[in-house]
């Protein structure tokens, strides 16, 4: 087939050059970049389609639109109506997107044009199941897919929930092009679509710097552009406890950077679970415990285990102590608060990176240890503490999520436990590990992306094994235990002044494998595609950064 | 809360006590002193009064919400030597200020409104506000200067098109880190942005967009105005032979067409030097050029020129041969850069050039300036040496290529690098004229420029502002940069943090 979309994409055509090794230092670090694919950016048959949906029929007949004549409805055997407000948001912004925001009124007496023979009109979306799930939050079970038939005289998105038709929206958006005078146009199309895993999502880092509102809000809007589907908030660590807790106030009013201009109110909270339950966006939030709980203790004395010097207190504190009763109290009533607050069916527990020194150092625990017979296994310490959490958690009727160690301690989970593999190097036999004991998985190894490097590292991301989460010796069976995976954004050098760029388009990368079939794997097309998909995030607002040297028809207008 | 260390980069000679002076912003005056060879009507120091007064009162918004107590007035009276208000800065301009704070008043001398602008500069990261939004400064003296006259940043505009309003934000950006010289390394291979008035094809048929991605003059004259008042300079750099295929899409006949066996495989490669016709392209270009951009210096590139195309061409072979330059390619490029080297000279301006035109032709004229930029820093400690001995003046670009990325806190290698640790004679010493930071664009444009360059570029800032044996500690300088990276995200800048923390005031975009 020849290509369509040729002429169309010659206007979004980026100038791309030859991988000229400009001013490359002969520095052995260097050796990489220029061992670099040298990519030329071409137009892709599939257009700029980011992430490529399954099963994608472009033709060559194409049709116009115009922002005067063209609405995006609902058909009439859609279960879902004007009342369906998530939907009726999602039209808006996606016409805005379709067409610039550049609403012209339509001119009294002359009416809709009548559909020429090829100009397209409408776009109708059918919710096809009885209910819709308009005022539902998305789930790890939601049905997100949908089919998109371009023709004349109009388009039908049908999706059997609205989770499917915002996608289907988006695809929609992605399908429409400027042709040589500017006129908007789309090809005859049709899609049937759905996502690879159920779980695709971004870890964002709100403690090691405070992310305000707006930067959270805008990389979920990025999110739905990708079709990723779980905002992974890991929102306190370390470093400071911004998340404002009508329980324990005091644990931000201390823990946070500043008790004002640093924190997440109940009402900031709400903005974004709504925000991204629009976009069918999960939000699971994170309070990792018992490690990466310095800030907790600010505001909650007794909380964090104080470390000994020989026979004294040294002032500093530990992990969260595991051997009070205060400990559990506190718990209990502060994840019944965030099961309150947070809807989503999971939180993450975390469970990471545990430092035993303090808890050795401290006589309490010590003869804690030898009562419960642990002996010098702090391990099993760990394990008693996170087993008393689960259980606390498992009555707040909420799933789990916990990074891999607590699986690999030997901790007993609830059967829809998920475990987090993010430990790189031989994270597929990890994965192997969790999937043979019987547990559902989700990776994140391989996509670290808050560790920088020069050159086009997307690559890495979308290509070289193990990014692929089935990429493991193990069954069927257990290859359907796993759901997904996340891009971890970790916040060591990232705030508000680099995150977006930072993000994106690499998260992009990531985004295409968890949601296209495993053999969309050719790196020429890829770029293509993904050349012209940041372009659209650039255009849309978003400083998305460059692959390669190149030009956006419409380049970012900040700075 | 307050410590001169605040200043960055750090001053010369500063000492300061913990006497502390209210500010009110309603009662602050900029003012000349009686002596001062500038007065009011200096376009470059009243803009300056203009743009410091917003920055030491970020907070104030005129409207009079805000009460002080103290209602003394403060006067920061200026004295500049010479009224060089509507020059351009250059390569000779001082930049020493003396600055003398007391109560109620601050004395900012200066030998030109240069080294005032720089004056006015520290005085803004001077002041400090306490918990209840009071404005303060502290009792200083400050005697102050730099220690390199070339303190300068490159961006590239071909790999991508960089706005103009990101550019202008890059040089108020400078002008907090004391950069003074805006190397544009306008055009290259991928594009030429660069609307000429003589040639308008070039960017016509060359440009990313004909239209939306070129810079006008009327825009090149913004650039060059916005870095006049902030005391920077603008050096162009339109590289040839090498890195010009854009250049060849405007202008035929300009680059060499490569051959495969007998014929024309169709394909470019660089400018050609065996005709006449490039020679008189390159004058007049390089006229308007010169003639468009105020400084006396101009940087001509000459680095990289892939050779292949050149062999493959009969007719350059031909020219080889009736030079007399054999097979010796080297001498066909010393050739041709000694040709434009000329022109340049003819135009009164002095030529920058990569090192590599200097490995291939050592006779280039003395007042060349040679650009480093290749090696590690073994290899580069070797080419200063070599290069001053020979007496040639240099600029040290190559520890700061800061496209180059990595994890963690790289700013700490840009810090530490030491110009003038090479095996040479004082003299030769003082050939080294500074240091460029060099942001190239394969990877960046106006999305993640601002970010990916501050504030790593200040760490570089810093090493060619400030004394070195003050500034040899690394974990000094973290906290400092650390608080001043703060304040170029109050000033509203987009720059990166160096490592966990926060800002009192955190960047509000996306």
């Amino acid at each position: 087939m020849t290509s369509p979309l040729q002429l169309a994409l010659l206007l979004l055509a980026l100038g791309f050059s030859r991988g000229l090794q400009h001013h490359y230092p002969d520095q052995a670090d260097q050796v990489d970049g220029e061992a670099e694919l040298e990519l030329v950016a071409e137009p892709s048959k599939f257009g700029s389609l980011w992430p490529l949906p399954q099963k994608v029929k472009l033709s060559a007949v194409s049709l116009k639109l115009t922002g005067v004549s063209f609405q995006i409805a609902d058909a009439k055997g859609s279960s879902a109506g004007s009342g369906c407000s998530l939907l009726q948001d999602a039209y808006r912004r996606y016409y805005e997107y379709v067409f610039g925001g550049a609403k012209r009124q339509q001119q009294p007496g002359k009416g809709r044009r009548a559909a020429g023979p090829a100009v397209l009109t409408e776009l109708q979306v059918w919710i096809t199941s009885p209910d819709p799930e308009c005022d539902g939050y998305p789930g790890v079970a939601s049905d997100e897919s949908y089919e998109l038939t371009v023709d004349q005289p109009y388009a039908v998105l049908k999706a059997p929930k609205v989770w499917g038709a915002l996608h289907g929206l988006e695809t929609f958006s992605q399908l429409v092009y400027e042709d040589e005078y500017g006129v908007k146009s789309i090809n005859s199309t049709t899609i049937s679509d759905f996502p690879r895993f159920a779980h695709r999502g971004i870890l964002l880092d709100s403690a090691r710097h405070f992310l305000p509102i707006k930067v959270i809000l805008a990389n979920l809007e990025t999110m739905a552009m990708n079709k990723l589907n779980v905002f992974h908030w890991h929102i306190t660590d370390d470093q400071s406890f911004p998340y404002l807790s009508r329980t324990f106030p005091q644990l931000s009013q201390q823990g946070a950077y500043h008790p004002y201009t640093h924190v997440y109110t109940p009402a900031d909270v709400k903005m974004v679970v709504e925000f991204g339950r629009l976009r069918g966006i999960r939000v699971i939030p994170e309070f990792d415990t018992p490690g990466h709980t310095q800030s907790w203790g600010k505001g909650q004395t007794d909380l964090l285990t104080p470390c000994y010097s020989g026979s004294k207190p040294s002032g500093s504190f530990g992990p969260v102590n595991p051997i009070l009763n205060t400990t559990y109290d506190f718990m209990s009533q502060f994840f019944k608060e965030i099961s309150t607050v947070f809807p989503d069916a999971y939180v993450h527990l975390g469970g990471d990176e545990v430092d035993f020194s303090c808890w050795k150092s401290n006589p309490d625990i010590q003869t804690f240890m030898d009562q419960q017979g642990f002996g010098k296994d702090f391990s099993k310490l760990e394990s008693f503490y996170i087993q008393k959490l689960l259980n606390i958690v498992a009555t707040t009727q909420k799933g789990y999520m916990i990074w891999q160690e607590v699986f690999d301690n030997g901790v007993q989970l609830k059967p829809d436990a998920v475990v987090h593999v993010w430990i790189g190097g031989g994270a597929n036999d990890e994965m192997g590990k969790v999937t043979a004991a019987g547990y559902t998985t989700i990776l994140s190894a391989p996509w670290y992306l808050d560790y920088i490097s020069y050159a086009q590292d997307w690559q890495k991301y979308y290509k070289v094994e193990p990014a692929d989460p089935q990429d493991f010796k193990g069954t069927e069976e257990q290859k359907k235990l796993v759901i997904g995976g996340e891009a971890c954004l970790w916040g060591e050098y990232v705030d508000a002044t680099n995150l977006t760029p930072r993000l994106w388009p690499r998260a992009s990368a990531v985004a295409e494998r968890l949601w296209s079939a495993a053999d969309v794997t050719d790196i020429n097309d890829t770029f293509n595609r993904l050349s012209v998909h940041r372009c659209r995030m650039v255009a849309r607002g978003i400083p998305a950064q460059p692959l390669f040297s190149s030009y956006c028809p419409r380049e970012y207008k900040g700075v | 809360m307050y410590s001169l260390e605040g200043v960055w980069p750090l001053p010369q000679i500063f000492t300061s006590s913990i006497e502390r002076y209210p500010l009110n912003p309603q009662a602050f005056y900029f003012g000349y002193g009686r002596q001062s060879a500038a007065q009011f009507g200096c376009s470059v120091l009243d803009a300056a009064f203009i743009r410091y007064y917003s920055l030491i009162f970020p907070d104030y918004t005129g409207n009079g919400v805000l009460r002080f107590l103290e209602d003394k007035p403060f006067h920061i009276e200026i004295n500049v030597d010479h009224d060089d208000c509507e020059s351009y800065p250059h390569e000779d301009s001082s930049e020493k200020y003396n600055l003398s704070v007391s109560a109620g008043k601050a004395s900012l001398n200066a030998e030109t409104v240069w080294g005032a602008v720089r004056g006015l500069e520290t005085f803004s990261q001077l002041v400090y506000q306490d918990d209840f939004g009071s404005y303060f400064v502290n009792q200083t003296e400050i005697d102050d200067f730099p220690r390199f006259p070339f303190r300068g940043i490159l961006l590239d505009t071909s790999r991508h098109f960089i706005p103009v309003h990101a550019i202008l934000k890059t040089l108020d950006a400078m002008a907090y880190s004391k950069f003074n010289v805006f190397h544009w390394h306008i055009v290259d291979d991928p594009s030429f942005p660069y609307q000429s008035q003589t040639f308008p094809d070039l960017s016509r048929k060359g440009a990313f967009h004909p239209m939306t991605h070129i810079y006008t003059q009327s825009d090149v004259r913004r650039v060059i105005s916005h870095a006049r008042l902030r005391g920077i300079r603008v050096l162009p750099e339109f590289d040839s032979p090498g890195h010009t295929k854009s250049w060849g899409k405007g202008q035929s006949d300009l680059l060499t067409p490569c051959y495969s066996g007998s014929t024309p495989s169709g394909a470019f490669g660089p400018v050609n030097p065996a005709l006449p016709s490039t020679y008189q392209f390159m004058a007049t270009l390089l006229k308007e050029v010169s003639s468009v951009f105020p400084d006396s210096y101009i940087h001509l590139g000459g680095d990289e020129v892939n050779f292949s195309c050149w062999k493959s061409n009969p007719d350059v072979r031909a020219f080889m041969q009736k030079m007399g330059f054999g097979v010796d390619f080297t001498k066909l490029e010393a050739f041709y850069m000694e040709n434009i080297v000329n022109i340049t000279t003819f135009l009164n301006k002095t030529a920058i050039v990569w090192q590599d035109v200097f490995d291939y032709h050592e006779l280039i004229p003395k007042d060349t300036v040679l650009h480093i930029w290749k090696g590690s820093p073994a290899n580069y400690r070797k080419e200063l040496s070599r290069m001053t001995k020979a007496g040639m003046r240099v600029l040290l670009a190559a520890p700061w290529y800061i496209n180059h990325i990595s994890y963690g806190q790289d700013w700490r290698n840009y810090y530490t690098v030491q110009p003038l640790n090479f095996s040479g004679t004082a003299e030769q010493k003082k050939l080294v004229i500074g240091g460029e930071v060099c942001m190239w664009g394969e990877y960046v444009d106006a999305t993640n420029l601002t970010p990916r360059l501050w504030p790593r570029a200040s760490a570089a800032a810093e090493r060619l502002w400030s004394d070195e044996k003050q500034t040899s500690s690394v974990d000094k300088a973290f906290p400092r940069l650390q608080d001043f990276r703060c304040k170029l995200v109050r000033r509203g800048i987009r720059a990166e943090p160096l490592y966990v923390g926060h800002c009192k005031h955190e960047y509000q975009g996306v």
